[in-house]
């Protein structure tokens, strides 16, 4: 199924996730086109992650559809989804922690290896050759990340911000056609959240992908996202361009009663936090 | 109808004593997530225990309601200790380490009292520990007398054994739903450094869970060896097991669920041996779980706790 | 031209364990008494359980208590097929090379049947994590014992006595190799890794594309048919089959060694099988003190030295063959860049 510049390659239609007698998403409903960058924001608890577990299969929703290139997948296993070309980072790193930077990369890129296990006891020609190319490929995600130095390290021993760096050159790793980003920019400094930007855009050009990110940094998210989806108690509040958004009164309501907005008491959601 | 009938009370009787054994796996899984193998073999201590009370109390020739009372709680304190010794020099210092190291450990503890049990006797007489590998005849505490109603077999020990049993499990449950302890039990199981923030002595709380648990196992123990001819030091083995399994059956951490999973063991094994398949009586127990983990992954009352992404 | 060349260097690379280290076992074999040389063999067959259980234990994480279930099943398997071939000569051979290689067919269909089981065994039970796995592979265990307790044609309790000695210091040498060839070759695999990741997180693996469970299956199969191999290479040692052999208490023996070695260290469940081997052996002469020794010794041990002998690392990785190159003040915490790994060499 080939998609055109104008088929969306991510679609929730109507998506509901109810946990028992708690509805964390209400026929939630998004369209991410081939290259966009969306950012997903709203206060603490709004749904956000549980949106990003629907897309990615770790639930099945509980009603509406999930399509990645026109094709349903909902029910379908995680692993049968990134297969599908969704990746995703965590918004506590999820490292491999006891295995190195190349390491944790070179898993990202095991659902693209052609050799079997018998080839890999015999240590055929194809097998040699596939595990090349795979180390190649993952050195060239780690330097894109400016991670290859670290390459042998431990991924438990990189600092907080190569950290999650990782992840990201991990799920890149994977090969997708969209990458969703679960608040990449927690616990950076500002400077590190500056170059998060531009890294954002620049895997968005490069990769042609598109990007659906979490974030409650809200400078950042407003200066790299195309357009936003403002979530708040698992309901759709308002759509449109970060302009559009920041001035809706229904948005600065949802945040006025959440003092972590932007890391202030005032509704930081302009320029100025 | 009448082996219907004879088949439950067996069932009973061998069920409850699971769930005595069963209650100690549960409840220190609870606290440690922690499957401590060793416990079939307190089971053991359990028995060896009463025996060598008895024989101090020369119950052999002048039994007496008294000195059974005495043999039983004896038995109970005496492996209640060993329970929390057990804990505080092999377990605790593992307690930040994965899980699979205690495990090694409880084994380790399990063979030691197996075989340690086994080693010839160090001094004469009644009193020479350890008891050495040949089974011993356990003094009955109190004459036996059987009925038959209705034909079915029944004698005063299953009376006693069941009362006792029964009124053991409905203290655990008090100790565990109405007191503070059992607050801070419970709390400690669901998350220990959250528990321990509130101000639960944790290390306490859960030395005495172990003691508690390595008693009712005592006194499953002595309920058995009163009525059965011997007792030897690998009789814990297979009670062991399956009272683990009936453990798990349940909803391993979950009191009444031990209950359950131990009174649901006795009958099945009693009946499906009885009228099918007797010399599969072992694999009944696995048999069973098997199939209630294949419906019910988390056990008949255990509660799945999801993963938070 | 180039593919004959092909095929003769593939050969080579994927036997060249084999073409090495089975004439110097042919050496060694008649250079060794024979009360030494069943000391070897009783610790190659721990050797290839040991490192056997490694995979799925070690290597991915999951705690499999059942192992000496799948042994059972090798033994029994390869055991009637030896029974069956006894006075027959395949393809008119003499009769000791026909012998060797009915013991060959036989120990061949030990560890598919073994596997088989393993796929069996491991599809329910792979969806449980944690302790319910354990308990549930240790149900199965008990099971197939129970089962086999109970029929007529595998000797119920008594087993199959008569059991022909085939297993020598050049067979059970040969399973070592082959264990340790495979565990290496796994672990420095993409396949390996998967494993590993499954370990590591497995929320995370899967949403990086690993097929968990797929792959937890698939290590169970392999472990498993290992575990056959040595099932079938004890009992044509001991020239006995009974269920006594392969109770729980053999797969707990296991799990001890490959938790003494290291979880995940091939050298570390070879250096524990040898090591609780010939000390269990040395300490035959304290007869009854034996056991209790053994079991103060786990206790000390795990008290003392948590994760294992080696932990997590191999012989391999401990000799200076590359140049670490991290900018990270590390204080050891790099990781080791394996050997192991195909095509290592070839860095910029």
């Amino acid at each position: 199924m080939t998609s055109s510049a104008h088929s969306p390659v991510l679609e929730l239609r109507k998506v509901t996730m109810q946990f028992g007698g708690l509805k964390a998403l209400s026929d939630f409903d998004l369209a991410l086109a081939p290259g966009e960058l969306v950012g997903l924001i709203g206060p603490n608890g709004a749904g956000k992650t549980t949106a990003f577990n629907a897309i990615t299969g770790m639930y099945a929703p509980t009603q509406g559809d999930v399509l990645v290139d026109g094709e349903r997948v909902n029910g379908r296993r995680p692993f049968q989804i990134c297969r599908r070309g969704v990746a995703r980072t965590f918004q506590n790193t999820r490292l491999f922690k006891e295995l190195s930077v190349l390491d944790n990369v070179r898993i990202a890129c095991h659902h693209s290896s052609e050799a079997g296990l018998f080839a890999a006891f015999m240590r055929t020609r194809g097998f040699l050759d596939d595990e090349a190319r795979i180390r190649k490929r993952a050195r060239e995600y780690l330097s894109i990340l400016g991670l290859l130095q670290h390459q042998d390290s431990l991924a438990r021993g990189l600092p907080y911000g190569e950290q999650r760096r990782l992840e990201i050159a991990r799920a890149l790793a994977t090969g997708p056609k969209v990458l969703c980003l679960d608040e990449p920019a927690a616990g950076m400094n500002a400077s590190e959240k500056v170059e998060l930007m531009g890294l954002i855009r620049k895997i968005r050009d490069d990769f042609r992908l598109a990007i659906l990110v979490i974030e409650h940094d809200m400078r950042l998210v407003m200066g790299v996202s195309e357009r936003l989806v403002v979530l708040d108690h698992g309901v759709v509040i308002a759509r449109g361009t970060p302009d559009a958004v920041r001035r809706d009164p229904k948005v600065i309501e949802a945040y006025l009663g959440d003092p972590h907005a932007g890391g202030g008491t005032r509704p930081a959601l302009g320029g100025r936090g | 109808m009448i082996e219907f009938f004879q088949h439950l009370v067996n069932g009973i009787s061998v069920g409850t004593i699971y769930a005595l054994i069963a209650l100690g796996y549960t409840m220190v899984y609870g606290v440690l997530k922690l499957i401590n193998f060793a416990h079939g073999d307190i089971y053991m201590v359990g028995a060896f225990t009463g025996l060598y009370i008895s024989q101090m109390l020369d119950v052999d020739e002048r039994p007496s309601l008294a000195k059974a009372a005495v043999v039983f709680v004896g038995s109970m304190t005496v492996c209640g200790a060993l329970g929390m010794i057990i804990e505080r020099f092999a377990y605790r210092p593992l307690r930040h380490r994965p899980r699979l190291t205690a495990l090694i450990t409880a084994i380790g503890v399990s063979f030691l009292l197996e075989y340690g049990f086994q080693l010839p006797p160090i001094g004469n007489g009644a009193i020479a520990f350890p008891p050495g590998p040949t089974p011993r005849f356990f003094p009955e505490p109190f004459r036996r007398v059987d009925f038959e109603p209705l034909g079915i077999h029944i004698s005063n020990y299953d009376i006693v054994s069941l009362g006792v049993a029964v009124g053991l499990m409905f203290a655990l449950q008090f100790i565990v739903y109405r007191t503070k302890f059992g607050m801070a039990m419970r709390a400690v199981s669901f998350d220990p450094n959250i528990a321990a923030l509130m101000g639960v002595n944790v290390n306490r709380i859960i030395a005495w869970t172990f003691g508690l648990g390595s008693a009712l196992a005592a006194a499953a123990a002595i309920l058995v060896a009163g009525s059965r001819p011997t007792i030897n030091p690998l009789m814990g083995l297979m009670p062991g097991l399956k009272a683990f399994v009936a453990a798990v059956m349940g909803g391993i951490g979950n009191v009444p669920g031990a209950m359950l999973g131990g009174l649901l063991l006795g009958l099945t094994e009693e009946y499906v041996s009885g009228y099918l398949l007797s010399s599969y009586r072992d694999g009944i127990a696995f048999g069973l779980l098997i199939l209630i983990l294949l419906f019910r992954p988390a056990g008949l009352l255990g509660t799945m706790r999801p993963e938070k992404v | 031209m180039s593919l004959t060349l092909d095929a003769i260097r593939l050969g080579a690379r994927s036997t060249l364990p084999f073409l090495l280290g089975v004439p110097l076992l042919w050496l060694a074999s008649s250079h060794v008494s024979s009360f030494v040389e069943i000391i070897l063999i009783t610790a190659a067959i721990n050797i290839v359980l040991a490192v056997s259980l490694n995979v799925v234990n070690g290597l991915t994480g999951q705690f499999s208590l059942g192992h000496a279930g799948f042994m059972a099943v090798g033994a029994y398997t390869s055991a009637k097929i030896t029974m069956a071939f006894r006075t027959t000569d395949i393809l008119a051979l003499p009769p000791t090379v026909s012998d060797q290689v009915v013991f060959l067919l036989a120990l061949a269909a030990g560890m598919a049947t073994a596997a088989v089981a393993g796929f069996l065994v491991g599809m329910p039970s792979l969806r449980l994590g944690g302790d319910y796995l354990a308990i549930v592979t240790l149900g199965f265990n008990e099971i197939i014992r129970v089962i086999i307790e109970n029929t007529a044609f595998l000797g119920q309790a008594t087993g199959i006595a008569g059991v022909a000695r085939r297993t020598n210091l050049i067979w059970a040498g040969t399973g070592v190799i082959a264990v340790v060839a495979m565990a290496r070759r796994l672990a420095g695999s993409t396949h390996g890794r998967a494993l590993l990741a499954i370990r590591e997180d497995e929320v995370a693996a899967e949403a990086m594309g690993v097929d968990t469970t797929g792959y937890k299956v698939r290590a169970f199969m392999i472990s498993s048919a290992f575990a056959g191999l040595a099932g079938g290479l004890l009992v044509h040692l001991i020239q006995l089959c009974t269920p006594r052999s392969f109770t729980f208490v053999k797969s707990i023996e296991v799990v001890t060694m490959v938790v003494l070695g290291g979880l995940g260290s091939v050298t570390g469940s070879v250096a524990a099988a040898l090591v609780l081997t010939i000390s269990l052996e040395a300490l035959r002469e304290l007869q009854q003190y034996r056991m209790v020794m053994y079991s103060l010794l786990l206790i000390v041990l795990m008290l003392t030295r948590p994760s294992g002998i080696f932990g997590s690392r191999e012989l391999w990785d401990m000799m200076p063959l590359r140049r670490r190159r991290s900018a990270l003040p590390d204080g050891g915490a790099s990781a080791p860049s394996s050997p192991l790994d195909a095509n290592a060499d070839e860095e910029p």
